[in-house]
């Protein structure tokens, strides 16, 4: 029997730490569920909880401005939820901002039910964000290549989480 | 009784020691705001651009710089729109963070339409019983200028509800005065002032 492939929260854990982010400003999602407790115990990454998604590109953003290294966590609802923040804080400012980004509904075996995610991706394109999309444990380096292209481009970058972590 | 909007901003700059002062709005304006007055635009943080996100941006700044006081100068309409984050600033709890609303009662950049409960709403008091260490009610000027420096002497996170005289906008848009820097420069400005 072929092994189930899988996507373990240390995997993307190890990829933040490996890019040396200080903060995580979260809202959660099933699709990052497991994560939480991990990143509760972790003394090298501070966990910042909000109310809703919009304020986490602005937290994000004034991370930035005072020195530090945030990255965001939502779900694809919550970039719905962002449009004025993605635009004033993250586009127009040139914030080298990393969104891990939940894909509620992605599944590549069949037709999207969810408008979640049959959305997403086009609004992303309308605002010229690339995105980066991360299934298993092997993909995880892609979030170092959206690093490293939101370090050079000075702009924003999503990371499309497309599976339930493991536990 | 109320303070004039440029006598509010006067004041915090005259008392903020090297505190960062993040403004929108009306503590925003070129002509009546921080940036008419200030004398230390290098840790000035003009935020134009997203209307509501002053008290998310202050405190990321905040938890950034723990050994800086950040003093976040709001909007009460803004603030409604992101009535949330006090919760979220409350939680997280930054001692360095001071949180300044101008309650004028309106939209005064729109043409000064009055908020939602405008006039009824406890500020304060919502912002007490999110978690914030301390919160104020300020309405007239010599009070803001005796006990500002006690204010910021506490710990915080602290909102200060002042009670500011509108100054309502009616020009159209593309002939107000733009500011001298963009929130993009600002920023960077800021950026390299702490970093130095
Ligand atoms: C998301 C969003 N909705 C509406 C506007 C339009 N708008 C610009 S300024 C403003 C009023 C701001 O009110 P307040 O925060 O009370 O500040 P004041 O003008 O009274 O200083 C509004 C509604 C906007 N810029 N962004
Ligand atoms: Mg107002």
């Amino acid at each position: 029997m072929q092994q189930e492939a899988v996507l373990h929260p240390a995997s993307i854990i190890a990829e933040l730490k490996k890019n040396k982010v200080t903060h995580v400003v979260w809202l959660p999602d099933s699709e990052t569920n497991f994560m939480y407790q991990q990143l509760t115990e972790d003394p090298e990454v501070d966990l910042v909880p909000v109310c809703r998604e919009g304020e986490t590109m602005a937290i994000a953003a004034g991370l930035w401005v005072g020195g530090k290294r945030p990255v965001c966590l939502i779900q694809n609802t919550g970039i719905f939820e962002s449009g004025d923040s993605i635009r004033g804080l993250g586009l127009d400012v040139n914030n080298p901002l990393v969104m891990l980004v939940g894909y509620r509904g992605w599944d590549r075996h069949g037709v999207a039910r969810d408008s979640a995610a049959r959305f997403i991706e086009h609004i992303l394109h309308a605002w010229g964000i690339t995105y980066y999309l991360v299934e298993t444990d092997d993909d995880a380096n892609r979030i170092s290549m959206a690093m490293e292209e939101a370090d050079r481009t000075s702009k924003p970058v999503a990371v499309l989480v497309g599976t339930e972590f493991g536990a | 009784m109320a303070i004039e909007n440029l006598d509010a901003v006067r004041l915090l700059d005259e008392h903020r020691h090297d505190a960062i002062i993040l403004t929108t709005m009306s503590a925003n304006n070129v002509h009546h705001g921080l940036p008419s007055v200030s004398k230390n635009e290098h840790l000035d943080f003009p935020m134009g651009g997203a209307m509501g996100k002053a008290s998310s941006l202050g405190l990321g700044l905040a938890l950034a710089q723990p050994d800086r006081k950040v003093m976040v100068v709001d909007g009460d309409g803004s603030l409604l729109m992101n009535l949330g984050s006090l919760v979220t600033v409350g939680n997280k709890a930054p001692e360095n963070l001071y949180h300044f609303v101008f309650e004028n009662g309106v939209y005064a950049i729109t043409g000064g339409q009055p908020v939602p409960g405008s006039g009824d709403t406890n500020f304060a008091g919502m912002a007490r019983e999110a978690g914030y260490a301390s919160v104020y009610e300020i309405d007239n000027t010599e009070d803001l200028a005796t006990s500002l420096d006690g204010i910021l002497e506490q710990k915080g996170p602290t909102l200060i509800c002042l009670k500011i005289v509108p100054v309502i906008e009616n020009t159209p848009v593309q002939f107000r005065d733009r500011p001298s820097r963009t929130t993009q420069i600002a920023m960077k400005d800021l950026q390299g002032a702490l970093a130095d």
